[in-house]
């Protein structure tokens, strides 16, 4: 298996009610990635492209060929992934085994999203599209109540007084808000208080509005090429070293393990015996913390806290740029932002630039980062790890 | 092969009370909302079986916010309850004031009835789902 390099991005400015369309975002931000890799269009010999809703949105469906198109890719294979909110890093992770495999050299991977051209009560119909239909949406399940569901047990399996755990979960967005200010990519700049958060509308008990990650527009792009080629276009190379994915069934079906999702778990044991390293290891991580409470499952899930311990860390400022282990200093989901289709490639973006050290300039550089670990869940049961290495 | 238990017949014993699961022969567990295997071995040796419909609220959430076109049933609260025969399945809470809905209902114990969702344009017809009450002890 070859070695794969991440080389040029391109990111817009996540949004609300963009005046593109998905193709226009995507193109620019394609062409922003091409051109950072010291590469043209024609070098381009495939394309993978994360989209969820676009046949909602804007009656759009197989984006990834007009977008191909659009940007002088003629005629190449063009795939768009679908696994909800883990649509981008599908496109990834598949884009990274074709080169490893040897079938190409040069892959373009993009994602994008027009989430709030439907509004939010389609948005939030087609969003839970992505659980069960048969045996869980005629319940009124959407996503907001999935995790509320897992909030409030795992208070109850932790034994956390929930008064408790909304305080850690409140510390979670109010951290991410803090870094977004600081990345002119994030959606939402503005400081946010714990006292806002708790204070803001229930959506569904116990996550309120300010646990939230907004409804959101944006594209995201980046080159992967093999170690061979990307020698000749780069000095600062950053590894794929680890790939996980697994998939898990509608909520119920996982239940005695809930709150915690198994299937996230061997995602990540996938891709750290694949980088033969361990959560100790890990320098940043860009988490999907779709909700609050999902950024706290997921931490313990990646093994980076102990389990029913995640919130208590992020209230110690562990989670913090100069803390024991960075998690979305992006400003994640929540303040980034979250254009479902894009979200894993943001990831990508967000983490080679961590690993280049390209990030001090925006005051959020993690000092002498080495190994950047991105995790995306999507649905009910698509779970995606990566591992990224700048040696 | 052929599902045991298809969605179409799941609904049609929901909307009379009746809640069906599958009796794995190879583990014992069951299987319910039914799949094409058993749920825990993925073993294909299953018997249809009628549950009791009781069971413990494992987990709640109360919703204020529902997908276009069901803005009309909020608040709604959603519970996963944890059968008497193991399986855990997704319903609501009928009997309950939404506003005093607290940890304390983890552990009540509950009873199925249903309710049927009419099914909207994306939703290839309507679906019964679980609604459940406070278990007569
Ligand atoms: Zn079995």
């Amino acid at each position: 298996m070859r070695r794969v390099v991440v080389l040029g991005g391109g990111h817009s400015k996540f949004c609300y009610n963009s005046p593109k369309t998905s193709v226009e975002m995507l193109s620019e931000v394609a062409i922003d990635a091409i051109r950072e890799s010291n590469l043209s269009v024609k070098d381009i010999q495939a394309v993978n492209v994360g989209n969820v809703l676009g046949d909602f949105s804007e009656g759009q469906g197989m984006v990834q060929s007009f977008f191909a198109n659009d940007i002088g890719c003629f005629n190449v294979p063009a795939t768009r992934f679908e696994g909800a909110c883990a649509s981008g890093s599908l496109a990834l992770r598949d884009a990274f085994i074709w080169i490893a495999s040897g079938y190409y050299d040069i892959v373009l991977v993009g994602g994008v999203e027009r989430a709030t051209a439907m509004g939010t009560a389609l948005a939030t119909r087609t969003f839970a599209m992505f659980g069960d239909s048969r045996y869980e949406f005629p319940s009124g399940f959407t996503f907001p109540a999935a995790f509320g569901l897992l909030a409030h047990l795992y208070a109850y399996r932790y034994g956390i007084p929930l008064e408790r755990l909304k305080e850690q979960m409140a510390a979670v967005s109010v951290q991410s808000h803090e870094y977004a200010m600081k990345n002119p990519n994030a959606q939402i700049q503005k400081k946010l208080t714990k006292e806002e958060v708790l204070n803001s509308f229930m959506v569904t008990t116990p996550i309120q509005l300010h646990d939230a990650c907004p409804f959101s527009d944006g594209a995201a792009a980046v080159v992967l090429a093999s170690e061979e080629v990307a020698r000749k276009l780069t000095d600062q190379p950053v590894y794929i070293c680890g790939i996980g994915q697994t998939s898990s069934g509608k909520l119920s079906s996982q239940y005695r393990y809930l709150p915690r999702l198994r299937a996230r778990e061997l995602a990540a044991e996938q891709a750290y015996r694949m980088a033969g390293l361990t959560p100790k290891d890990i320098d940043v991580c860009e988490l999907h913390d779709c909700f609050s409470i999902a950024a706290i499952i997921a931490a313990e899930g990646l093994g980076l806290f102990e389990f029913g311990t995640a919130g208590e860390a992020w209230e110690r400022g562990e989670t913090r740029l100069e803390g024991r282990i960075p998690i979305n200093i992006s400003g994640g989901l929540k303040a980034k932002g979250h254009p479902i289709g894009a979200t894993g490639v943001s990831q990508a973006y967000e983490l080679t630039r961590q690993l280049r050290g390209q990030l001090a300039e925006q005051g959020r550089q993690v000092d002498g980062a080495r190994y950047g670990l991105m995790d995306t869940l999507g649905g009910d049961g698509v779970l995606v790890s990566i591992i990224f290495s700048n040696q | 092969m052929e599902y045991k238990i298809l969605f179409k017949d799941y609904n049609k014993a929901l909307k009379q009370n009746r809640l069906l699961g599958l009796k794995c022969a190879d583990c014992g567990k069951v299987t319910c909302p039914p799949m094409m295997v058993c749920q825990e071995c993925a073993g294909t040796n299953l018997q249809i079986q009628e549950l009791s419909g009781k069971g413990k609220v494992v987990s709640f959430t109360t919703s204020y916010l529902n997908s276009e076109g069901r803005e009309n049933e909020l608040p709604i609260t959603i519970v996963l309850v944890e059968l008497e025969e193991g399986p855990w399945i997704m319903g609501n809470l009928d009997d309950v004031d939404p506003k005093r809905v607290n940890m304390n209902l983890i552990g009540t114990r509950v009873s199925l009835g249903h309710r049927v969702f009419p099914g909207d344009k994306y939703s290839a017809g309507n679906a019964a789902r679980p609604v459940f009450s406070y278990a007569e002890i």
